[in-house]
C-alpha cells in the first residue's frame, strides 16, 4: 500500500520559476521572474496590491500560460507532465472560498474527497471517506457547524472550510493566495500551525499574504514582487524569521523600485 | 521589425497592384454588366446577381477562414491565426451584410416580397448573426473574450452545413425560387470579373486589417519594453 | 491525521458524482428551479393571452409556442445557474481538481437537459390544457418525447460549452443567449416543424417528424463531439 501510495505521488522535490513574463495587451503582470521553490520550505510572496502575484500563482496552478518563461518540474517543464496527475498534488487556496453554499460542510468535503479519491483508510470505501472527513473538519474547528448549508456560515468559518479542501489530498504544491483574510485571531494562529505541518509533511509552499505577523513563524524564504519583477529575495533559519524582517526587506525593497534613478534595463529589440 | 520595415508604407507593392486591380475591375465591371444578356423572367434587376454572387461567396470565404483560423488558435495558440480569424470574421460580417441587404432588394423587385426564407439567404443571415456576435465577444467578452469567440467561430463554422439542411428540408414544402440562374455564356465575362474583382478587394482588405492588428501588437510589446526601461512612467 | 491517496476515480465515476453534486445542489437551492418552471408556466400563458381570439390557435402556433417557451425558459435556468458557479468561483475549484474535462462538459450538459425535461413537464400539460393541443397516440407521443429529448440534448450541448468558458466579463447575462441562440437555430427548427407535425396528424406529416428526429440526432452528435472538443481550450487559460 505504501507503494501504491508513493508512486500516485508526483515526488515533487523542486519547482523552478525561470524568467516567467506575463503580458496582458499592454499590461505587463510579470517581468523576468526567477523563482525556486523546494520541498518542505515555505516562501512568503510580498507585493502591493495588483495583479503580479496572483498572476504567478495563476502559472504555478496551470491556470494561466505565461507569455514568456518556463516552470520546470524537478527539471522537466510542466507543461510535459501529465496535468491530471498535477492537479491531483496541488492545492490552491484562494480568499475565495469556492465551496458551494446550498452543500453543508461535510457534504463539501465528501465531494472533493471523491473527486481527488482520498480516503481515511487504505480501500476506497466510503467510511473511510466520512472518516478522513470528520477528521479535517476538527483538524479546522468547524466540526459543530458540519451539517448546516455552507451559506449559513461565517466569512471566518467558510475560510476555514476551504483550508480544510485545499488540505485534504495532502498536495505536495500548496498555493496560497492571501488565505488569511477573514479569520480571526484563532484562525491565523490555526493555518499558520497547519502550514508548519504541511511543511514538515513534505510540501512545497507559496503564501501570498500582506498579514507578516501572521506568516514570518513559517516563513523559510521572503520574495518581494513589486511592479512585476522580483525587488528582493531573503532567506532564514526555520522559525527565525519576525514579522519586523519581512517588513523591512519589503520597505527597502519598495523604495527601491520607485526610486527615481532605478536604472533602465536594456530595450530587448533595435526600433 | 527593423528601421525598414517601420518606414514600409501601408501596403506592399503587391497589395498596391491588387488594390488598382479591384478599382480597375469596378470601374470596368458595370461595362460589362451593361453588355450581359438581359434575363428573361427577372428582367434588368437580375443585374444585382453581379454583385450579390460574389459578396456572398466572400462571405462564405471570411467564415471558413475564420473557422481555420479559430481552430489553430485555440488549438495551438498561434497568435497570428486569431489576429486572421478576427480580420476574415470582420470581412464576413461586411460581405454578408451586403448580401442581406442586396437580397431583399433583389427579391423586392423581381418577386414583390423581401424576404422569402430563402434558403441560402436564411443562412447567410444567420452566418451573419454568428460572426456580429462572435465581434461582439471578442470586443467585450474580457480577458477570455478572444477565445470565445473563436469557440463561436468554430461551432458557427460547423454549424453553417446544420442551418443549410434544416432551412432546406424545411424550404421543401415550400415553393421553390431559383435564386441564382443558370449561368447564360453571354453573363460569363462579367460574372468572373465581379467575382476577381471581389476576391481581390477581400484580399487587400484582409492584408490591411492584418496589418492594423499587427500594429497594435507591436505596440503593445514596445509599450511594456519602454516602461521596462524606464522610460514610461506607469 | 493520516490520509490515502487512492487510485483516481474513473471517467464515469467522476461524471456520476459531477452530475449528482449538480442535481443535488440545483435541488437544495430550489429557488432556481422552481422559479424556472414558474417562469416557463407564465410564457405559456402569455402566449395564450397574445392569442386571445377564442379560436383556438392553429397547429402550427401550437408548435412553435412549445419549443420558444422551452427555449426562453431553459435559457433562463441556465444563466442562473451558471451564474451561481461563477458567484462562488467553484467552477475554478473543479477546474483545478483532477477531473477530466469531458466529464466536466458531460456533468454540465446532462444537468441543463434534466432541468429542461423538468421544464417540459409543465409547458407540454400547460400547452394541453391552454390550448386544447391533443398530440394523439402513443407513437405520436413517442415521437413528441424523442423530439424534446434530442432538442433539449442539442441546446445543451451548446449552452454548456458557453455557458461554462463566459469567464466573468461584465456582458456575460447577455453574451450567453447571443451565443447560443444563433447556433442553436437548427435545433429549434426542427422541433418546431417536428412538433407540428406531430400534432398535424396525417401519415405523411408523421414520416415528416421522424426525418427531423434523424436530423436531430446528426445535429446532437456533431454538437456532442464539437463542445468535448471544444471544452478544454474554451475553460483554459489566457
Amino acid at each position: 500500500m505504501q507503494a501504491d501510495r508513493e508512486s500516485l505521488k508526483l515526488g515533487l522535490t523542486s519547482v523552478e520559476l525561470r524568467g516567467l513574463y506575463k503580458d496582458y495587451g499592454r499590461q505587463r503582470a510579470l517581468s523576468d521572474v526567477s523563482l525556486t521553490l523546494k520541498a518542505g520550505r515555505v516562501v512568503a510572496l510580498l507585493g502591493e496590491n495588483g495583479a503580479g502575484k496572483s498572476t504567478l500563482l495563476g502559472i504555478l496552478a496551470m491556470l494561466i500560460r505565461p507569455t514568456r518563461g518556463q516552470v520546470l518540474c524537478d527539471g522537466q517543464p510542466m507543461d510535459a507532465l501529465d496535468p491530471l496527475r498535477l492537479r491531483r498534488s496541488l492545492g490552491v487556496l484562494s480568499h475565495e472560498p469556492r465551496c458551494y453554499a446550498d452543500l453543508s460542510p461535510r457534504e463539501n468535503l465528501l465531494f472533493f474527497a471523491q473527486l481527488y479519491g482520498v480516503s481515511a483508510q487504505a480501500d476506497a470505501s466510503a467510511r473511510g471517506r466520512s472518516q478522513l472527513v470528520s477528521e479535517a473538519l476538527e483538524r479546522v474547528g468547524i466540526a459543530r457547524a458540519a451539517d448546516r448549508p455552507a451559506r449559513t456560515l461565517s466569512r471566518g468559518m467558510l475560510q476555514r472550510l476551504a483550508i480544510a479542501r485545499t488540505l485534504l489530498p495532502q498536495p505536495e504544491l500548496l498555493l496560497l493566495d492571501e488565505p488569511y483574510t477573514g479569520l480571526d485571531r484563532e484562525g491565523v494562529a490555526l493555518l499558520t500551525r497547519l502550514l508548519a505541518e504541511e511543511r514538515e509533511r513534505g510540501a512545497l509552499i507559496v503564501v501570498i499574504s500582506h498579514d507578516f505577523e501572521a506568516v514570518a513563524p513559517v516563513t523559510d524564504q521572503a520574495a518581494v514582487l513589486l511592479r512585476g519583477r522580483l525587488q528582493a529575495q531573503a532567506e532564514y533559519a526555520p522559525g527565525t524569521c519576525q514579522g519586523s524582517q519581512l517588513l523591512t526587506l519589503y520597505q527597502e525593497a519598495a523604495k527601491r523600485a520607485h526610486s527615481p534613478k532605478s536604472k533602465p534595463g536594456p530595450i530587448q529589440e533595435a526600433l | 521589425m527593423t528601421p525598414k520595415e517601420a518606414s514600409r508604407p501601408t501596403l506592399s507593392i503587391t497589395m498596391w497592384a491588387m488594390l488598382a486591380l479591384s478599382i480597375a475591375g469596378m470601374l470596368i465591371a458595370p461595362q460589362l454588366i451593361m453588355r450581359a444578356p438581359t434575363e428573361p423572367t427577372m428582367g434588368f434587376v437580375q443585374r444585382i446577381f453581379y454583385f450579390h454572387v460574389p459578396c456572398a461567396w466572400l462571405a462564405m470565404l471570411g467564415a471558413f477562414v475564420a473557422g481555420i483560423g479559430s481552430a489553430v488558435y485555440l488549438f495551438k495558440g498561434s497568435e497570428r491565426a486569431e489576429q486572421i480569424a478576427a480580420a476574415a470574421a470582420e470581412l464576413t460580417v461586411l460581405f454578408g451584410l451586403c448580401v442581406i441587404v442586396s437580397g431583399p432588394l433583389w427579391a423586392r423587385k423581381a418577386w414583390g416580397v423581401f424576404w422569402q426564407w430563402d434558403v441560402r439567404l436564411t443562412t447567410t443571415a444567420l452566418l451573419w448573426i454568428i460572426f456580429v456576435a462572435y465581434l461582439f465577444a471578442r470586443r467585450y467578452g474580457g480577458p477570455g473574450g478572444r477565445r470565445l469567440s473563436a469557440g463561436l467561430a468554430l461551432f458557427g463554422a460547423a454549424d453553417v452545413p446544420m442551418i443549410y439542411i434544416s432551412v432546406s428540408i424545411w424550404r421543401t414544402i415550400h415553393p421553390k425560387t431559383s435564386v441564382v440562374p443558370s449561368l447564360d455564356p453571354g453573363m460569363r465575362p462579367a460574372f468572373w470579373l465581379s467575382m476577381l474583382t471581389f476576391t481581390v478587394l477581400f484580399v487587400v482588405l484582409m492584408q490591411m486589417r492584418l496589418r492594423l492588428e499587427q500594429a497594435r501588437a507591436r505596440y503593445s510589446s514596445l509599450y511594456l519594453q519602454a516602461q521596462d526601461a524606464g522610460l514610461i512612467d506607469d | 491525521m493520516s490520509s490515502f491517496v487512492g487510485p483516481p476515480p474513473s471517467f464515469f465515476r467522476q461524471l456520476a458524482m459531477l452530475l449528482w453534486k449538480d442535481v443535488k445542489v440545483e435541488l437544495r437551492a430550489g429557488e432556481m428551479v422552481y422559479a424556472t418552471l414558474l417562469f416557463s408556466g407564465i410564457i405559456v400563458l402569455l402566449f395564450s393571452f397574445a392569442f386571445l381570439g377564442g379560436t383556438p390557435p392553429t397547429v402550427e402556433v401550437m408548435a412553435g409556442v412549445l419549443w420558444v417557451a422551452l427555449s426562453l425558459s431553459g435559457m433562463l435556468g441556465i444563466s442562473r445557474s451558471f451564474e451561481r458557479e461563477r458567484e462562488a468561483d467553484t467552477l475554478r475549484a473543479l477546474l483545478l481538481a483532477p477531473v477530466e474535462r469531458s466529464a466536466l462538459y458531460l456533468s454540465k450538459l446532462l444537468s441543463i437537459s434534466l432541468l429542461m425535461l423538468l421544464v417540459c413537464c409543465v409547458v407540454v400539460p400547460g400547452l394541453c390544457l391552454l390550448f386544447q393541443m391533443s398530440v394523439g397516440g402513443p407513437g405520436a407521443w413517442l415521437r413528441l418525447l424523442g423530439l424534446l429529448t434530442l432538442g433539449i440534448l442539442g441546446f445543451a450541448a451548446v449552452a454548456a460549452l458557453f455557458g461554462a468558458s463566459l469567464g466573468r466579463a461584465r456582458v456575460r447575462e447577455v453574451l450567453l443567449p447571443l451565443l447560443v441562440y444563433p447556433l442553436v437555430v437548427p435545433v429549434l427548427l426542427a422541433g418546431a416543424r417536428g412538433t407540428y407535425g406531430i400534432l398535424y396528424g396525417t401519415p405523411e406529416s408523421l414520416a415528416d417528424a421522424t426525418r427531423w428526429l434523424k436530423f436531430l440526432l446528426a445535429f446532437d452528435c456533431m454538437a456532442i463531439i464539437g463542445g468535448l472538443w471544444l471544452f478544454e481550450p474554451l475553460c483554459a487559460t489566457e
